[in-house]
């Protein structure tokens, strides 16, 4: 581990147990599938067998008449919807396309789009009954590729939708597929390119491609005859969905009770609502809790996958230096609005300092899932196109890649394409850490062997967060927290708390709670939790610590200027008088009553992170098959608060990338059908497919952060694409520019067929 | 539809339920007997997060039909500790932060179970083989790895 300006704590950087373990491994913690509630019945969603189609009919007659039956119900019992955008804290939403795709009202834009839902007393019979609901559709010609899609005479989504220039807010005159256009520039490329000694150009193409999450979508609901709902979910956020709900059933946000079971992974996938609401408006019919899981297939076909994305760069080199971009992204929304291209366009050139640039950014509706978050979205697929680019140009120029990386490095201070300057910011130090790691020293020989390089960046988010903090009488503390835990941030948190106060990580038992046992808390999402939630809980924790002194002040009759606080010691300044933690904790009846800390903040000073990764192939030209020798990810942590988990969200990232560069990929036919919609053809890295994913943590703390905390999760996916591309292109010659390079594509291109 | 009654040792208990022809055992274990520790995720046998041992071997439980788990002797998670003695495995799954969400933690560990019981000193690659029928999303299966070495390490110190 490399270690840059860091203090020394006596429990960040340790590794112990997470609070929320035992109960996992022995099968005993509690998911969203794992609710059962008195009464509860089950509830399935029938779906469009059409990508593009209108709505004429639908009856259901025959369907709540079949055995077992209790309700049924189509967009016709939900509320009109408001045509405004609702802030998720990491997304933006239209309330209205919300509530169209939860359940389809005229039209249906995508295959396995929910159009009625059904709540019996088993899920077989559910099943049985979605059979007996009538549609008619009138099937339209679907728009499945964004090129297809922006074309004049292309068929439209929404006849009333108008493309929005984002710098100026101006609609088009005409409707479009084409849901947004947003423009960065700098400087004067054409100049740049003039005199360039080198100029790259190439357009690269990735497919729709899914978080994985292995727990399906869930939701349990209970409607009370008085109105009041109650939720249980798997959910990144349990407050953006029940702020959600309350919109689209059109309910004081009060009513709606959200209550956060474990989740079994996300990514992102799982900060959109799909089920919660229908689950509520069957339990209000049937007058029964209702549960609906989803089938893998559904999850495939209906939650929100990430963009499929067309980039054309044009880049140049000038000696050593990168002299200018222009870019031109084009990115699938999905059914409704809403890609994730401005960050795409907006973390593409973060790890350098180029002084032209010229980005365009397309936001392009078509008839496949709406797309949704996936770690750090919209980042990987820009930084296939330009960190392969970029080895293009270092290679023409006879540089070595992290060496061309280093000398082109963004620093404090350099210009983001928005035009707002870096704070300190560590991708320098990481790439000279890849340049010194044994790795890179390591010779890489062989026939069909090659090494590649890349790096990433990620902005990370901040957003809203609320902790309550809770001394007991013996001194053992509750921390109340309502930010998701997806991966370790009980851990995380517990440890930032017992770090403030200076007492055993142990001793802190930290809870997430339902939406009504705490405030408001922003979607765990954006790597944000251990920064900003640890930052409320920093801010907690100094509460406590001035309640404690004060309590001690009056015991021992002083001002509280003569009483400090120094790691779990209440001590008098004037004669030395101390207690500890557990004493003060034991007299608090007698000294003003429970010590409780509470924290709601905004948390301001985000650090985004930097990640450089090395990775060797080996590629087998008779079958195509991609093998991963190697592979190191070096990476800007800020502060290693558990360092196992970081490691672990690195590694967990490098996989989902290495999936995305060799073989995930949303396969469609003709008529928008997804032809792979199982585990078994949509094939994710399996343990076998990878070897061990060796991480080196650089800590350049972020000067933000009480602590130093820079968010970890995101960034590890964005290097892998380009990375693995280049390590090809160095053991083949064969510069691939469409993902994924699965077998196929590998033996068609060193055959000349593709 | 008409309910069968099969009985089955589960977790060391006899136990009797009633279950449709159409169920699986993961449905039935989940639904009808309470033992949620198996988890679907695909249900149908791509991603071993329902994994459990059913007479010595280790099966999927989404790709057995709950009528033919009559007689059977089958562990499942919550059979893999000893009251509140954890397993070497889930020890080891802790210590090496082996897991992030957990939702294939179970699978894995009974998957894991049945290769050690087995093959006590199986080495690296073979522990990669073994478990590719089990998908996590969160770890990059580096610490599952070394968390399932590190049982076995102490499973054979254990036995020595």
């Amino acid at each position: 581990m490399t270690t840059v300006e860091k203090p020394q704590y006596r429990v960040i950087g340790t590794r112990p147990i997470r609070p929320d373990g035992v109960e996992k491994v022995t099968g005993k913690a509690l998911y969203g599938a794992d609710v059962r509630l008195p009464g509860m019945v089950y509830g399935k969603i029938l779906r469009s067998p059409y990508a593009h189609a209108r709505i004429l009919r639908i009856d259901t007659s025959e369907a709540e008449k079949a055995p077992g039956v209790l309700a049924v119900i189509t967009h016709a019992d939900l509320p009109v919807a408001a045509d405004r955008v609702e802030e998720l804290g990491e997304s933006a939403v239209n309330v209205k396309e919300v509530s169209e795709n939860i359940l389809a009202s005229s039209k249906v834009l995508y295959r396995g789009h929910a159009v009625a839902a059904v709540a019996a007393t088993s899920p077989h019979l559910a099943e049985d009954a979605l059979a007996r609901i009538r549609v008619e559709y009138e099937p339209l010609p679907p728009v499945l590729d964004v090129l297809d899609a922006m074309r004049e005479d292309a068929p439209l989504l929404d006849e009333r939708r108008r493309t929005r220039t984002l710098m100026t807010g101006e609609l088009s005159e005409k409707p479009s597929n084409v849901a947004s256009y947003n423009r960065f520039q700098g400087g004067d490329v054409e100049a740049a390119f003039a005199e360039a000694d080198v100029v790259v150009e190439r357009e690269f193409r990735t497919k729709m491609v899914h978080q994985g999450y292995i727990e399906p979508q869930n939701a349990t609901a209970n409607w009370n005859a008085d109105g009041t709902l109650t939720i249980w979910t798997s959910t990144q956020g349990a407050f953006a969905v029940r702020n959600l709900v309350a919109e689209v059933l059109k309910k004081p946000i009060a009513q709606v009770k959200v209550v956060p079971m474990e989740i079994g992974g996300g990514f992102g996938g799982k900060i959109p609502i799909y089920l919660d609401p229908v689950a509520a408006l069957l339990s209000k019919k049937s007058g029964r809790p209702v549960k609906i899981v989803m089938s893998r297939t559904e999850v495939f076909e209906a939650t929100g996958p990430t963009s499929g994305t067309v980039i054309r760069v044009k880049a140049s080199a000038r000696g050593d230096r990168l002299t200018a971009v222009q870019a031109t992204l084009i990115y699938e929304a999905g059914a409704f609005p809403g890609s994730s291209v401005g960050a795409g366009s907006m973390t593409m050139l973060a790890p350098y300092d180029v002084p032209n640039f010229d980005i365009h950014a397309y936001d392009v509706v078509v008839n496949k899932p709406k797309t949704a978050a996936y770690r750090a979205p919209g980042a990987p697929a820009a930084a296939f196109a330009i960190e392969s680019i970029i080895d293009e140009l270092a290679r023409h120029q006879k540089v070595d890649p992290l060496v061309f990386r280093k000398v082109n490095s963004a620093r404090k201070g350099t210009k983001m394409v928005n035009g707002i300057a870096f704070p300190r910011i560590g991708h320098e130090e990481c790439v000279e850490a890849a340049l010194s790691s044994d790795h890179y020293r390591s010779p890489i020989e062989g026939p069909y062997r090659g090494r590649g390089v890349a790096s990433g960046y990620w902005f990370n988010g901040g957003m809203q967060s609320s902790v309550l903090v809770a001394v007991n009488t013996d001194g053992s503390v509750n921390l109340i927290e309502g930010s998701t835990d997806i991966g370790g941030t009980r851990a995380s948190l517990a440890m930032q708390l017992a770090e403030t106060l200076g007492i055993p990580y142990e001793d802190i038992r930290p809870s997430v709670v339902d939406t009504d046992s705490i405030g408001h808390n922003d979607v765990t999402g954006g790597s944000r939790t251990t920064f900003a939630t640890g930052m409320a809980v920093y801010e907690a924790g100094m509460a406590i610590r001035r309640e404690m002194v004060a309590r001690a002040a009056k015991l021992w009759g002083l001002p509280e200027d003569d009483v400090e606080y120094d790691a779990g010691i209440v001590r008098s300044k004037k004669d030395g008088r101390q207690f500890t933690f557990k004493e003060i904790a034991a007299q608090s009846a007698r000294t003003g009553g429970p010590i409780t800390g509470k924290a709601s903040l905004v948390a301001r000073g985000v650090g985004g992170a930097y990640g450089t990764h090395i990775v060797d192939v080996e590629v087998d030209p008779e079958t195509g098959k991609v093998t991963i020798l190697r592979y190191t990810a070096v990476q800007d942590v800020g502060t290693a608060i558990h360092p196992s988990y970081v490691e672990g969200q690195i590694q967990g990232g490098v996989v989902q990338g290495i999936g995305w560069a060799l073989n995930e990929e949303y396969v469609f036919d003709d008529e928008g059908r997804m032809l792979n919609a199982s585990f078994l053809d949509y094939r994710m890295p399996t343990a076998l497919d990878v070897p061990m994913i060796d991480t080196i943590l650089v800590e350049v703390p972020n000067p933000g952060h009480p602590y130093g905390v820079r968010g970890v999760g995101e960034v590890p996916i964005v290097p892998p694409l380009a990375a693995i591309a280049n390590a090809i292109y160095d053991a083949t010659g064969h510069r691939f520019t469409e993902l994924p390079m699965s077998p196929t594509r590998i033996v068609q291109a060193l055959n000349g067929l593709a | 539809m008409k309910r069968t009654r099969v009985q089955a040792r589960i977790n060391g208990e006899d136990r009797d339920f009633l279950c449709e022809p159409r169920q699986s055992l993961l449905e039935v274990l989940r639904e009808e007997l309470g033992l949620t520790g198996s988890k679907e995720g695909c249900n149908n046998g791509n991603c071993g997060a329902c994994s459990i041992i059913m007479n010595g071997r280790l099966v999927n439980a989404c790709c057995v039909l709950g009528v033919e788990a009559e007689g059977a002797d089958i562990t499942t998670i919550e059979g893999i500790a000893r009251g509140d003695r954890l397993h070497p495995l889930q020890q080891a799954f802790l210590e090496e932060a082996a897991l992030q969400c957990g939702i294939c933690t179970p699978g894995f560990i009974v998957s894991a179970r049945a290769l050690l019981d087995r093959e006590p000193d199986a080495d690296e690659h073979r522990i990669r083989f073994w478990l590719s029928g089990n998908l996590c999303r969160c770890t990059g299966y580096d610490k599952i790895i070394r968390a399932v070495q590190r049982a076995a390490t102490r499973l054979q110190e254990a036995q020595a």
